[in-house]
């Protein structure tokens, strides 16, 4: 072997094409790695519809579900709730549900196919903690014109009763709507949208 | 072929060790001749007592491993195993969990000590960076192991933390999923978050204290001072002329400090270990439940005060992410720390007035900042959570400007004798 002679061109470019190469290796080698992170076949199949059976549930109450592991609420509203979504109005930030917060077909101030009955994800848009139902008003540990609705105990985010965020708190958007529809008059199927809405 | 001997002249046994094995050099540069300032005063013990507490979580870990399960079916109960029918299991768990409180009390005090002595100064900075990656390595260490006995405020806590990546536009909710490996924190979560605590961030902890204690013995400790003692040596030996071996005199000075620290600490260990539900959370004495938060939710102790930021950043434009960018850059901003100082002196004692006045507002910001974020949600404590954020950045922010102008004291050339 000839110790002489060094092409520093040639050393150059077998370098460089030498940790190309190698680069290439590192990041495909990674690929494994970060891709097993993701949800696995078993957790993505836990995420088939619930069904949840209203007929025994009382006017002004709250049933709790899983649905993907997330709490989802069913309420039953009483016309006076319904009446207090209009009085609190002004001071939602985004009362007419204009961010994509919920399916096509959830329309107006009720957020709902049926406006006595709410279906809504309960994890708050701020940080995912589970709000707490406080219907009863007034609260004056939560807002001097409190008409009742979701309190966030981690970070203080408010919710009218249609999961419509008040303005000025932590949480910048609506609580979400799951899609849902009526199988009857009192079983709601959660995590798959009506026939024909999609 | 013939050894060359070893110049420390050992024979026997630790002779044949030093022919093959730097035993005696190391020995010799990290203790028995590693020349350290001779005026190291009561916040000098905080960096020994870092490492103590760091000895205490290996060891204590390693065993709480030995009995605890990562499943999110079973971790629950191995905890209450652990706490009931493991014979001294209990006090394992205590050891470790007081040991998390105790790492970030000392490593609070010991950050500080370098701040108002300008421990960070030139030509200190990287072990500064190395310590504020430590801290960094720390506060993930820390969250992962409050998730693993998967009660309901280490659930929650999960979930709050681990959205905090989903306010990052576009990729934001994707990337919670990933970081979950499920659609909310599940099974797949607490094992990652265990192999986190366990392997992959003790390493780099560990592997970072080395690189903090190398830095720091290649440019040789800071003292309260602010005075560099390898400008005045002894011309035949070369010692620094105020320096002092630190074996035996200060192995000896942290011995002393180790038996108040532990006084302290196996007293709350064995007498008060929840530290009044600041140690221990009395909602984690309760199992998971995806289904519902409990009703008053606080990070750890340790994590108050930037959760108290987090929580004081109202969100804006449909977003609530600058709440978490001004979280992480109340943590980013300590790296910048040595070249915010540009005062010509070190050491907070050759200092004028308005450093120290703005040392005061800091330390009381921060502390406000860690009561209001144990405290529920309330208008006031938003109100001086914001104040005090903003006094918190301004500290940081302005200190080129106030450390610059101000007039400072000379400097000696050697430590005074009456140095305190």
């Amino acid at each position: 072997m000839s110790n002489q002679g060094v092409d520093p061109g040639r050393r150059r470019f077998l370098t460089l094409t030498t940790s190309v190469v190698g680069g290439a290796g590192v990041v495909a080698a990674a690929w494994p790695f970060l891709a097993s992170l993701k949800p696995s076949e078993r957790a993505k199949a836990l995420g088939a519809p619930v069904a949840i059976d209203i007929s025994t549930a009382e006017a002004g109450q709250k049933i709790t579900v899983a649905w993907r592991g997330k709490p989802v609420w069913v309420i039953k509203r009483t016309p006076e709730m319904l009446a207090s979504l209009d009085k609190v109005t002004p001071s939602l930030l985004d009362p007419d549900s204009e961010a994509r917060q919920q399916p096509d077909y959830i329309k107006g101030a009720a957020r709902a196919i049926k406006p006595e009955v709410a279906v809504m994800i309960g994890s708050c848009t701020h940080l995912g903690c589970s709000p707490t139902f406080r219907p009863d008003h007034p609260a004056p540990d939560i807002d001097p014109n409190w008409q009742g609705g979701f309190y966030c105990p981690c970070h203080g985010s408010k919710f009218d009763l249609s999961g419509r965020v008040f303005k000025g708190v932590p949480a910048p958007l609506n609580l979400v709507i799951p899609p849902y529809h009526f199988a009857s008059d009192t079983l709601v199927i959660v995590g798959e949208d009506p026939k024909g809405a999609a | 072929m013939a050894i060359v001997p070893n110049p420390h002249k050992t024979t026997g046994f630790l002779g044949w060790i030093d022919d093959r094995f730097p035993l005696t050099k190391l020995w010799k540069d990290h203790l028995s001749e590693y020349y350290a300032p001779k005026n190291f005063n009561f916040w000098y013990y905080f960096g020994s007592l870092a490492l103590l507490v760091l000895v205490n979580q290996l060891l204590t870990g390693i065993w709480l491993v030995m009995h605890y399960k990562p499943d999110a079916a079973q971790a629950w109960d191995s905890v209450e195993y652990i706490m009931r029918d493991v014979p001294w299991g209990n006090v394992l768990r205590y050891l470790h969990s007081t040991g998390a409180s105790a790492f970030f009390i000392v490593v609070y005090l010991h950050m500080f000590r370098g701040l108002i002595y300008g421990s960070h100064r030139k030509p200190r900075e990287l072990i500064w960076i190395f310590g504020c990656l430590i801290f960094l390595a720390l506060m993930a260490e820390a969250f992962c192991g409050y998730v693993l006995p998967w009660g309901n405020m280490s659930f929650w806590g999960a979930q709050v933390i681990i959205n905090l990546f989903g306010t990052i536009p576009f990729i934001g909710p994707d990337l919670v999923i990933w970081i979950q490996g499920d659609f909310i924190p599940a099974d797949a979560t607490l094992n990652r978050l265990f192999s986190f605590h366990v392997i992959a961030l003790p390493f780099v902890l560990v592997g970072l204290v080395v690189a903090h204690l190398i830095a720091l013995h290649e440019v040789g400790s800071n003292n309260p001072e602010g005075i560099d003692i390898k400008k005045h040596k002894d011309p035949v030996t070369h010692i620094p002329l105020d320096g002092i071996p630190f074996h035996p005199y200060y192995t000896v000075k942290d011995v002393v400090g180790v038996g108040v620290f532990l006084m302290i600490f196996l007293g709350i260990v064995f007498f008060a270990p929840d530290g009044g539900g600041y140690f221990l959370e009395k909602p984690n004495f309760t199992p998971a439940n995806p289904l519902a938060t409990p009703e008053h939710i606080t990070p750890a102790w340790y994590f108050g005060a930037f959760y108290a930021m987090l929580r004081a950043t109202p969100s804006f434009a449909g977003t609530q992410i600058w709440g978490v960018i001004v979280m992480g850059a109340a943590v980013v901003i300590l790296f910048f720390l040595p070249w915010l100082d540009r005062s010509p002196v070190k050491s907070i004692r050759y200092k004028g007035p308005i450093f120290k006045l703005w040392v005061g507002a800091f330390v009381i910001s921060f502390v406000l900042l860690n009561y209001y974020g144990m405290q529920p949600p309330s208008p006031t404590g938003t109100l001086i959570s914001q104040l005090c954020t903003v006094v918190y950045f301004l500290f940081f922010l302005l200190m080129p400007i106030y450390t610059k102008r101000e007039k400072t004291k000379p400097v000696p050339e050697r430590v005074p004798h009456d140095a305190h």
